[in-house]
């Protein structure tokens, strides 16, 4: 009856330590001492390439919070999310239905087309969108004034009223395979029975989708919008090589705002990583409050 | 077992064509750019630039030439190769390990264990990326693969190990019961028993692994930022933007020499990669 003590439960679990030891050591060198360091590193005065380190206690948060280039990216950053989350998610579900249909022969096909961009790297995409989208006899202009949709070409990335929309575009066309397929194991989870009376109803089969089997893939939207938000917050390697931000910093989300003020070295410029941690652990912090936002209103949806 | 709504009955034929030839358009526009760098890649610069057709006149092998000898495209290619290859080593051995004791042991400070690691989830890259730079220099191997390996397979291991985690849990308990009675020990039972039959799961977090070492810009371009040799392949292309601009053929050759192989793996894998993008949403 006696429980064993503590030391003689560890004992006989010698052999777990021991499996959970490597990856344990590599998550600790990547991911978890980088979060405790660049605490530490955000309160340096620090170029990053030199040993000279001077400690400046919460100087560099002052600094951000008053820089109108760090609350520019930061909002873009959510912009950002707002536009394309919505839309990868509506889009999605739409082209899931239609591709959940066995009975479409084309189907397998079409998904492999849609999801074709998502193994693609990201970097390449980038690149090659600037390309498509150059106002000197890119193909996206060239299509557009073939069919006379537009009469002068648009600079798509480097007019800074389009770039940000253009890149969201771009954004969406890269992970909307991925989103389709969330959808697709949704609807595989409502039971065949519903599926055999829309079937049977017919004419009217839009009510059964409204009253019955939206709710039952509602938790999926949940997760699904969960994914993506966070997700579409780490959109770095694409705005990188598409605009590295620009046209003057109009396409600068907070990720490239850090990348930026940490290693580029424009004209004058030095590198600051100490000022560019504090920029990251600020954006750590903010993602992770709507990440927790997120599961709070995720857990009560559950609970209903 | 699938599950279908048929809504798009094969009796109604106008309905069925409508549908089938809406989204073969779709399809169409929708790999377009793929298509045109492909093509690209095997025209003159002054063609590239010269009509909307995906043809080339007359192939042009020499673009890819150039990319692979002259801006260094082979040696990234075969860095890229190494990293991808031992990180999925790494990541399938150590993940495998950690989740086959969270999904069927239990121990003291498993839960600890399982939290730190959901919470690892949700913190953004961008704002790691520095320390781990820092880490390299400091351990001295932030000038070779080895750096840059061990790095990428120690960024996003945590998907992987719930997805083991919760094919061992499945496994019935007899199976180790026997072995124990045959007298296998805790590390042959796993090796000999328990991971040949996490095939599937192998599978698709190999697959997962090989897209995000293949695919990854962050972590490599900030690593090789001042070591152009240990460059991959999506680091590469990026700095032949910036060096060689005008050579446009050349740069689309070097993409597709990126590209390609992923897509040629996608495309026989397909079941896996669909299946390690759903494992995200179904836990």
């Amino acid at each position: 009856m006696n429980k064993k003590s503590l030391t003689q439960q560890m004992y006989e679990a010698r052999w777990c330590y021991l499996f959970v030891l490597p990856c344990s050591i590599l998550t600790g060198m990547f991911v978890l001492y980088p979060i405790g360091m660049s605490w530490y590193f955000s309160l340096l005065d620090w170029s990053g390439f030199t040993k000279e380190a001077k400690f400046i206690g919460f100087q560099n948060y002052a600094e951000a919070i008053n820089d109108p280039f760090f609350w520019n990216a930061f909002y873009r950053s959510f912009i950002f999310m707002f536009g394309t989350v919505p839309v990868k998610i509506i889009l999605g579900f739409i082209i899931a239905v239609f591709l959940n249909n066995q009975v479409l022969k084309l189907s397998p096909f079409f998904r492999t087309v849609i999801f074709m961009p998502v193994v693609t790297a990201i970097a390449i995409i980038g690149i090659v969108m600037t390309f498509i989208f150059s106002p000197f006899n890119g193909p996206a202009n060239k299509f557009l004034m073939a069919t006379n949709l537009t009469s002068a070409p648009i600079d798509f990335l480097g007019n800074p009223d389009t770039v940000l929309p253009t890149v969201m575009g771009v954004y969406v066309w890269k992970w909307l395979g991925i989103t389709m397929m969330y959808w697709l194991a949704a609807l595989q989870t409502v039971p065949q029975d519903v599926y055999d009376a829309a079937k049977i109803d017919g004419a009217q089969g839009y009510r059964l989708w409204i009253h019955i089997i939206l709710p039952i893939v509602l938790p999926f939207a949940i997760v699904i919008i969960l994914v993506e938000a966070v997700s579409a917050l780490n959109v770095f390697p694409l705005i990188e090589t598409m605009t590295a931000g620009g046209p003057f910093f109009s396409s600068e989300v907070m990720e490239v705002y850090i990348f930026r003020t940490a290693f580029v070295t424009d004209a004058g410029t030095m590198p600051r990583l100490g000022y560019a941690c504090a920029a990251g652990v600020f954006w750590g912090v903010a993602v992770l409050f709507i990440t927790a936002l997120q599961g709070f209103w995720m857990r009560r949806t559950r609970r209903i | 077992m699938s599950k279908y709504l048929n809504f798009i009955a094969e009796k109604n034929q106008v309905r069925y064509l409508t549908i089938t030839v809406f989204f073969l358009i779709f399809s169409f526009f929708w790999i377009y750019p793929l298509l045109w760098v492909l093509s690209a890649s095997l025209k003159t610069d002054f063609e590239i630039w010269g009509g909307l057709g995906l043809i080339p006149d007359k192939l042009i092998w020499e673009n890819f030439e150039r990319a692979w000898f002259g801006a260094n495209m082979g040696r990234y290619f075969f860095n890229t190769l190494i990293i991808t290859v031992v990180s999925v080593v790494i990541v399938v051995i150590t993940t495998g390990m950690f989740g086959y004791v969270i999904g069927r042991y239990a121990f003291p400070g498993k839960k600890i264990l399982i939290g730190i690691l959901i919470a690892t989830i949700f913190i953004p890259q961008g704002y790691t990326i520095i320390p781990v730079f820092d880490l390299l220099t400091d351990l001295k191997i932030s000038k070779n693969l080895i750096g840059l390996t061990i790095a990428t397979a120690g960024h996003t291991p945590v998907i992987y190990i719930l997805l083991f985690a919760g094919y061992f849990s499945r496994i019935p308990v007899e199976l180790e019961e026997a072995a124990k009675m045959d007298g296998a020990g805790f590390i042959r039972t796993f090796i000999m028993i328990m991971l040949p039959l996490t095939k599937p799961v192998v599978a698709t977090v190999s697959i997962l692994q090989v897209l995000h070492a293949w695919n990854d810009f962050l972590l490599p371009v900030v690593i090789t930022l001042g070591n152009p040799d240990i460059r991959t392949l999506s680091v590469g292309v990026y700095a032949f933007k910036g060096e060689y601009f005008v050579d446009w053929s050349g740069m689309a050759a070097a993409s597709v020499i990126t590209i390609l192989p992923i897509i040629i793996l996608f495309l026989f894998m397909q079941k896996y990669f669909v299946e390690g993008v759903q494992g995200a949403v179904k836990g």
